[in-house]
């Protein structure tokens, strides 16, 4: 007995309701937030994250009546990511029932104001997210690098090197996702995963590219995450989170059940 | 009526904890204060946090929260969770050593490079869903199962002088004090308003209870 690897269903919203896309196009819409949480709360989701994708001024207001609805109807962690900039984003963010908070290109820009927010509120609400697509060719040591804007935009920063950065300035837990990954249904990119998870002693959540339940298995054990995160498969009835996580049981992963 | 008083001292999000118990009781009023007297005539308090102790400990006395905490635990029902029960202790290595409240003798380390039985290095915080002995039987108990999973985020843990207080179990990969009791004081290092099912039972049982062990 003892801790259990974690399940995170990742809503992306967008003016208030639950959307989709593949590798940011294509958006389908999936439903009301606070029913898609309830509904995973009760399937066991461990945690649930919510990404606001547009996170324009307007819609952040719309996004902190998602999480106050879902915080008093839903007990378990609740994480919010895209557009936290400020001090007070977190701070809002966390009055309306938040627990942790992802915090991307803000880091990007400016890795000091993770050190500022995990004085602040503590490392453990702050997860940094990191967005790493692989710039090494077939047959070179394999090189990730940071990238932002949906994965548009190089930053030349070594992925690896970033991820110990933010521990060090005082992340609690590290958001990965493969850019490479991101929504093609081919599963995580292990070998990104497995160098972050090992090279950082925080938690590390693996996300972009589950397609299939295996996937989240292998992110645990091939991967060596703590925990794994996935949208699509969830979202359209393809499986539930009690099916993932009896097939992980089944492969010998502690879970919640 | 229950009146609940949840202390607020600036720490950390109350919103979880106050919406917890109203979903657990519809017999129960909840209050986040940080009024002495809204506090010390509650009929229950609860001492949330989360973040770091320094900084805990520094609020409380500037608030003057200090010395109420402590009547109220000699007094009435009372709940501490995550840091409102590392706070309680002795003396805790974080922030370069802070001095806690003295409620419950003992001391808060940090857990040091665990390494699980195959000699996987584990990480730190312990975050996530951990099972919970029940060493002792406890109202707080009530209708929850044994090695029951609950919701953990920490780095420091408990080791509180008088082992006979300790009401509950985990380990990392190291057995260490999940929950601690002392006759009408109850705490626990998880967050039950963030353990679903388990959790909310544990809340439903702390507005029931009198006190007594």
């Amino acid at each position: 007995m003892g801790l259990a690897k974690r399940i995170i269903p990742c809503l992306d919203v967008d003016a208030g309701r639950v959307v989709k896309g593949v590798q940011f196009v294509d958006i389908r819409d999936a439903g009301d937030p606070i029913e898609v949480a309830k509904r995973y709360d009760l399937q066991g989701a461990d945690e649930i994250t919510f990404l606001d994708i547009t996170a324009t001024h307007h819609q952040r207001d719309t996004m902190v009546h998602v999480v106050e609805a879902v915080a008093s109807q839903v007990f378990i962690p609740l994480t919010v990511g895209g557009g936290i900039r400020t001090v007070e984003d977190i701070r809002r963010m966390l009055n309306a029932g938040a627990d942790k908070v992802g915090i991307n290109s803000a880091a990007v820009k400016n890795p000091e104001f993770v050190r500022e927010a995990a004085d602040k509120f503590g490392s453990q609400c702050i997860v940094v997210a990191i967005d790493a697509k692989k710039v090494s060719a077939e047959g070179e040591i394999n090189k990730w690098e940071i990238f932002t804007h949906g994965g548009r935009q190089p930053t030349g920063i070594d992925a690896v090197e970033w991820a110990k950065k933010m521990v060090a300035l005082g992340a609690g837990e590290i958001l990965l996702t493969s850019m490479d990954k991101d929504g093609t249904k081919s599963g995580f990119d292990l070998d990104l995963t497995r160098a972050i998870s090992d090279a950082v002693d925080v938690p590390v959540i693996a996300s972009g590219g589950v397609g299939k339940l295996q996937d989240l298995t292998d992110g645990i054990k091939l991967g060596h995450a703590d925990a794994v995160l996935a949208a699509s498969i969830f979202h359209f009835g393809e499986h539930t989170v009690a099916e993932a996580k009896q097939q992980m049981a089944n492969q010998g992963i502690e879970v919640r059940l | 009526m229950r009146r609940v008083a949840v202390i607020d001292y600036g720490m950390g999000n109350l919103r979880s904890v106050s919406k917890a118990l109203e979903a657990v009781s519809n017999k129960v009023t909840v209050e986040v204060t940080s009024d002495p007297s809204t506090i010390l005539s509650a009929s229950h308090v609860l001492f949330p946090g989360v973040g770091a102790i320094r900084d805990c400990i520094a609020e409380l006395q500037r608030l003057q929260l200090d010395e109420v905490i402590a009547q109220a635990a000699q007094t009435k029902p009372f709940l501490g969770i995550c840091l409102g029960m590392q706070a309680l202790l002795t003396h805790s290595e974080e922030n370069n050593g802070t001095t806690g409240l003295n409620i419950i003798p003992g001391e808060v380390t940090l857990f040091d490079k665990p390494v699980d039985a195959e000699g996987n290095k584990l990480k730190v915080p312990h975050m996530g869903w951990n099972q919970v002995e029940q060493t002792c039987a406890h109202p707080l108990w009530n209708n929850i199962e044994q090695n029951s999973r609950f919701y953990f985020v920490h780095s420091y843990f408990v080791s509180p002088a008088d082992e006979a207080v300790i009401a509950g179990t985990s380990r990392y990969p190291e057995k260490f004090a999940a929950a601690l009791h002392r006759d009408n004081i109850f705490a626990a290092q998880f967050h039950p308003e963030k353990s679903q099912r388990a959790g909310l039972q544990l809340l439903e049982n702390f507005v029931n209870w009198d006190g007594q062990s």
